[in-house]
């Protein structure tokens, strides 16, 4: 089996780590990682937990092929109940950390309680114990993987930190690992920081043993792996221009989230866009993309690596920004860019530096700023209030509100309560662009009908993670639909969130699917583990999954009423492009997806449903 | 006629030097030409028409060959890709 069969529990509150065998039965229905931790949440706490306190769990959790040989086998996730929206949190990152994990022998790790002071865990293969880091609290995620670096003497350790971010209770603040990776959405790094615990570090060196058929393993991680270098967009598109190669076409389409959703198009798309970072600036001669990268065991190697001009504006007197460091992803780009109408590649790329420096969502963090910009815009707020003028498109404006959420000064504490609380105490909650107190990414419902229906019921509030049903609406994968249309769009999205699920809980990464399906997935998953995983098998478990956090939710004290988008995107019809005069068809879409859910008509799961499914 | 004729990602080494920076080549065209001919005009691989749009509209392969373009147009094709 690829399972370690090992959970380290750590009470935060008694100072205590100990070892427990993983549950083998919940792991027969849930699989790992993302399903199988949020079993041991739903099982070990009281889903109406305040997030921040010490009753909340957080666990950090591997999949079964973490670690091994199969593509993209690098994943982890962080889940625990989300700040930001009350519900269900679950943020995957790649990197290195997940596989470091995996190989020092452990599935996941329980944190319960609360530590009375700032402490770190080390892990070293079987041995652990919680580290004083009073010395660490108040400093970056860059800082404090360098220190744990340098007091342990091992450059190879791995770090998954917050930063100042976490321990502010930033409401987005993220879990960053190998300084450019994040488990970014729905403030776990909040959760994190409540605990007084600033990081976690690992040397892992037992490996991972134990597949079960090895031979019929490395024949299926083979052949995966061909699949993924056969296929234009994982073998050319994705290393050469990223996710950002996606700037250009959502704007062609109209469907790019601009200016608070003011708009759907963004006149300033070309200058953000993954085209533009392969050119050279005439400032300096150099390109903002120095090259791609890859997370452990990923055969398309899709991150962006950049540098900004050393004589920017923003970054003239900080040479710690001057080097070489995680680029702009497209959520990123549209976040900090287009969301606030700002066009300044290297402005945004800073911003982005300082999410990672400090641990925030750049999603949320992006999008709480244009509702700000908005506000300042009607004069609600001024710039007395806020420290500086704040018109759409000032990249200044953008910078200083990064660095004042970062550090927690100024109007940057009520920058860290996202733009559903911020928007509802200055009077007009109608700006918050979010679902479930969640901030939608870069993908407006309008123009792709799809995502408003993924938007209103992500069970982590308004994500693309959950179901991006634009590989289908826009790029043809895996077949072509009408984004304009919502026909067939409440199926669509369902197949779409369970296969996902099932992705989420395998260890590997999200993006094979645009060239894998679960019928590329089953076969590894069958040769590692046992107990017979065919697609249909995970296609069920996919669905088990995704009842099961919505159950959750519910108990939580949500209900359909919060499976709702923004008042904005119901009644204001998109401006351009071909969407122009649309407005979302979310009111359609969502009674068909209940039903095809096998939910009642208030988006409760039937008996029969969470029978069938062995809830 | 005049349209907007653009191309992106690997695509844009297709296109002249000087439409590079903007992904964008304004193209003085015979009144009723094709998407069809103006994708064989410049030699695209097939492989990499993927994505072709006009004003943003999807446009099926089976419809290129047929659909002809109007003044002011913005023809727009793209490789295969993906992301998010």
């Amino acid at each position: 089996m690829a399972w370690a069969k090992k959970i380290l529990r750590v009470n935060l509150t008694k100072g205590t780590c100990a070892s427990e065998p993983l549950n083998m039965e919940w792991a027969q229905q849930y699989l790992g990682q993302r399903g199988l931790a949020t079993k041991y949440l739903v099982a070990e706490t009281d889903p109406k937990v305040d997030p921040l306190s010490p009753e909340n769990k957080l666990i950090m959790t591997t999949g079964p092929l973490t670690g091994t040989m199969a593509s993209t086998g690098g994943r982890y996730s962080v889940v625990t109940k989300g700040p930001l929206t009350g519900a269900i949190a679950c943020s995957n990152s790649g990197g290195y950390f997940g596989a470091e994990l995996k190989m020092a022998g452990w599935d996941m790790i329980i944190f319960e309680g609360k530590s009375p002071k700032p402490v770190y865990l080390w892990i070293e293969n079987d041995k652990a114990e919680l580290r004083d880091a009073a010395h660490l609290w108040g400093t970056t995620t860059w800082h404090t993987e360098e220190a744990i670096k340098a007091a342990h003497q091992d450059p190879q350790i791995r770090v998954a930190s917050i930063g100042r971010a976490g321990e502010n209770g930033v409401l987005y603040a993220c879990v960053v690992n190998d300084l450019h990776r994040a488990a970014g959405r729905s403030g776990v790094g909040a959760v994190m920081g409540s605990k007084n615990l600033k990081a976690v570090a690992l040397r892992g060196t037992v490996g991972v043993s134990g597949v079960r058929d090895f031979k019929a393993f490395l024949k299926a991680t083979t052949a995966a792996k061909k699949v993924l270098a056969d296929n234009a967009v994982t073998g050319q598109g994705l290393p050469k221009f990223g996710t950002q190669v996606l700037m250009n076409v959502i704007n062609e389409i109209g469907a790019l989230p601009t200016r608070n959703a003011n708009d759907v198009q963004f006149e300033g798309a070309r200058n953000i866009s993954a085209e533009a970072m392969h050119e050279k600036r005439p400032s300096d001669g150099k390109a903002n993309l120095i090259t791609n990268s890859a997370c452990f065991g990923c055969t398309i190697a899709c991150g962006r690596v950049s540098q900004v001009d050393k004589n920017h504006w923003s970054v003239v007197n900080s040479p710690k920004y001057w080097g070489a460091t995680g680029g702009l992803e497209y959520e990123n780009a549209w976040s900090l860019g287009a969301a606030n109408g700002v066009d300044d590649l290297d402005a945004l790329t800073v911003a982005n530096m300082i999410c990672n420096e400090d641990g925030m969502d750049p999603i949320t963090f992006g999008a709480t700023v244009s509702a700000v910009m908005e506000l300042y815009q009607m004069g609600v707020l001024k710039k007395e209030q806020i420290g500086i003028e704040s018109p759409f498109g000032s990249a200044q404006a953008l910078l200083e509100m990064a660095h004042m959420t970062a550090e927690g000064r100024g109007f940057g504490k009520e920058l860290a309560l996202g733009s559903a609380r911020l928007t509802k105490k200055y009077g007009h909650p109608e700006l918050s662009m979010s679902v479930k107190g969640q901030e939608f990414p870069a993908y407006d419902p309008r123009g792709i009908q799809g995502m408003g229906l993924t938007y209103a019921t992500s069970n982590r509030g308004a994500c693309h993670l959950r179901s991006y049903t634009v590989a289908s609406e826009v790029f043809g994968i895996p077949v072509k639909t009408d984004p304009l249309a919502t026909e067939g769009k409440p199926d669509l999205v369902k197949a779409f969130q369970d296969a996902t699920a099932a992705f989420d809980s395998s260890g590997t990464c999200i993006f094979t699917t645009f060239a894998w399906t679960l019928g590329d997935l089953a076969p590894q998953l069958d040769a590692a583990c046992e107990g017979g995983w065919s697609l249909e098998r995970l296609a069920e478990v996919g669905e088990r999954i995704w009842n099961m956090e919505r159950q959750y939710n519910l108990a939580a004290g949500l209900t359909a009423k919060d499976d709702d988008l923004p008042k904005r995107l119901k009644t204001e019809a998109a401006k351009s492009g071909p969407a122009k005069g649309l407005v979302s068809g979310i009111d359609k879409m969502l009674p068909e997806y209940y039903k095809a859910r096998g939910w009642t008509a208030d988006g409760v799961p039937t008996k029969d449903t969470t029978k069938r499914l062995g809830l | 006629m005049r349209i907007t004729f653009k191309l992106y990602a690997m695509l844009s080494d297709h296109l002249p030097d000087e439409a590079r920076k903007t992904n964008a080549l304004p193209l003085d065209v015979p009144s009723g030409r094709t998407v069809g001919q103006v994708i064989d005009e410049f030699n695209l691989p097939p492989k990499l028409v993927h994505l072709v749009l006009v004003n943003g509209n999807y446009i099926q392969p089976a419809d290129r060959a047929g659909r002809a373009l109007v003044e002011g147009d913005v023809l727009a094709i793209w490789p295969p890709i993906a992301g998010g």
